[in-house]
């Protein structure tokens, strides 16, 4: 039976790599991911599993090492954080496009500079179109639970890409909370051994990662697109055994208090939680305020986010990351781009704080939507407000 | 017959573009990449081979007579060969030239 127990976040990602049963582990310590490699390490060194820990000298040679064990067949993780994520930049578009998958722990911290180790989103938004599945969580549990689930989704055969768990660097990651974990029992029922269709063999070799010149490229790109597209319907069914088997159920768009709603907060990760006080506040206002909590970033859940809209007159989104000299945020560039060929379009505000650690109070979420409905009312356009910033 | 690299679509391409045919890059003709090609005036060549142990692709091997000669199927035209011999057997002359 799946026990109820105190526990650290991070501990928490590193057990559900434990039970997953890994082959290997590559990794760099880095914080806030620290706690995660450090438990790994001694959960490997004491042999409670069969695996192989490779202390590598950096993030990218983390992602090369898991790159080379992931194609041999073996069940791959590891997990970083901020500038590591950037080290690894180059070959996480590499381990997509040779469809291997690796899971990654991704503790969301700030990009230097200035130098900065506390949370905010904008290494995941440097990574965004890395070609990775891409799961936001907004606790332990969650984290805990995408991590198996990251597993099976990845090594399905009809997915075969790597998938990024986002957990926000010490809201979550640092955190001690009340967790269910699963037994060995459970994960194994779940999550069947890894076959790789062509693991490197010598009685059977193949070429990986060959140069593709530009007669085949763009057919290259076409078939790594398609791919993704198609994983959304696996990546539901996974979940969705998941919440049979366990009672934990996930969706791409949750939403909160959304029936009725006129104005919508969308937020992504663990500021979700905030954002919920703010709404049951408003709403005891008398404010028809609705949540929408984006979990699944990549492949976007455009149909999802649209029905999850649901005819709100305002839409307020919350960015944890800034663009510079662009639109804002980039989670709300991309909601204007999936709701601007609607017919009865929200008009959007965008927000932008929580930046490298700064909290946002539920008083702040509530002028956020304030400040969204009197921009709609007045018919103001403007690309984005930054929230908590002393002017 | 397989098909060539300009017929294949994307739906006909190995997950993560695996190629599963070993030694598969013999069959692509580096040779398109040449404006210069190497010319030989034999009666100076001592067959040495130090042409064909400097060729980066390498493509130079020994004809019926013993002549060190570019396989031009794969021959990039990179004119080492050329700089190197001893004897000055090989001149390379641009493609358009007869």
């Amino acid at each position: 039976m799946s026990k109820r127990v105190g526990i650290e976040a991070s501990f928490a990602v590193a057990e559900a790599a434990r039970l997953a049963r890994i082959d290997v582990a590559a990794a760099y310590p880095i914080t806030p991911q620290t706690h995660i490699v450090e438990r790994l390490s001694e959960i490997v060194a004491n042999g409670e599993v069969d695996a192989e820990f490779i202390c590598v000298e950096s993030e990218h040679s983390a992602m090369s090492a898991c790159l080379g064990s992931a194609a041999t067949g073996a069940r791959t993780f590891t997990a970083t954080a901020g500038q590591g994520l950037e080290l690894m930049h180059e070959v996480l578009y590499v381990a997509a496009s040779s469809r291997l998958p690796i899971v990654l722990a991704v503790c969301n911290r700030a990009l230097s500079g200035p130098l900065n180790v506390w949370g905010d989103h904008s290494d995941a938004m440097a990574a965004r179109d890395c070609g990775w599945i891409q799961v936001f969580t907004v606790s332990g549990q969650e984290a805990f639970d995408q991590v198996i689930c990251g597993f099976r989704i990845g090594e399905d055969p009809r997915v075969l890409f790597p998938v990024m768990v986002h957990l926000d660097g010490f809201h979550v990651s640092h955190v001690v909370e009340p967790m269910v974990l699963l037994d060995q029992e459970e994960v194994d029922a779940f999550l069947p051994p890894y076959t790789y269709p062509f693991p490197l063999h010598p009685d059977k070799p193949v070429t990986m990662g060959a140069f593709a010149p530009p007669v085949i490229y763009s057919e290259a790109r076409k078939a790594q697109e398609e791919a993704l597209l198609r994983t959304m319907d696996t990546i539901r069914g996974v979940w969705d055994d998941f919440g049979r088997r366990f009672g934990r159920h996930y969706t791409p768009v949750e939403t909160y208090r959304a029936e009725g709603a006129e104005v919508m907060l969308l937020t992504m990760g663990s500021f979700s939680q905030t954002a919920e006080i703010a709404i049951d506040t408003m709403r005891g206002r008398g404010i028809k305020a609705g949540l929408i909590k984006l979990r699944l970033w990549r492949p976007f859940p455009f149909d999802d986010l649209r029905n999850a809209v649901n005819g709100a007159r305002v839409l307020a989104v919350f960015d944890r990351c800034l663009s510079y000299g662009g639109t804002g945020g980039p989670v709300c560039s991309e909601i204007k781009a999936t709701l601007y060929g609607s017919e009865k379009r929200p008009h959007i505000a965008g927000f932008v704080g929580g930046l490298g650690g700064r909290d946002v109070l539920p008083q702040e979420f509530e002028q956020m939507v304030e400040k969204a409905l009197a921009q709609a009312d007045r018919g103001q356009e403007r690309a984005y407000e930054m929230i908590g910033v002393r002017e | 017959m397989p098909k060539q690299d300009y017929e294949l679509t994307w739906k006909d391409l190995e997950i993560g573009c695996v190629v599963t045919e070993p030694g598969s890059a013999s069959s692509y003709r580096t040779g398109g990449w040449r404006s210069q090609r190497p010319t030989y005036d034999t009666s100076k060549c001592i067959k040495c081979g130090l042409c064909a142990l400097y060729c980066p692709e390498p493509c130079i091997h020994p004809d019926e007579e013993g002549f060190y000669k570019a396989d031009l199927f794969y021959c990039k035209g990179c004119g080492i060969c050329a700089h190197e011999c001893p004897k000055q057997v090989i001149t390379m002359v641009a493609e358009e030239e007869q």
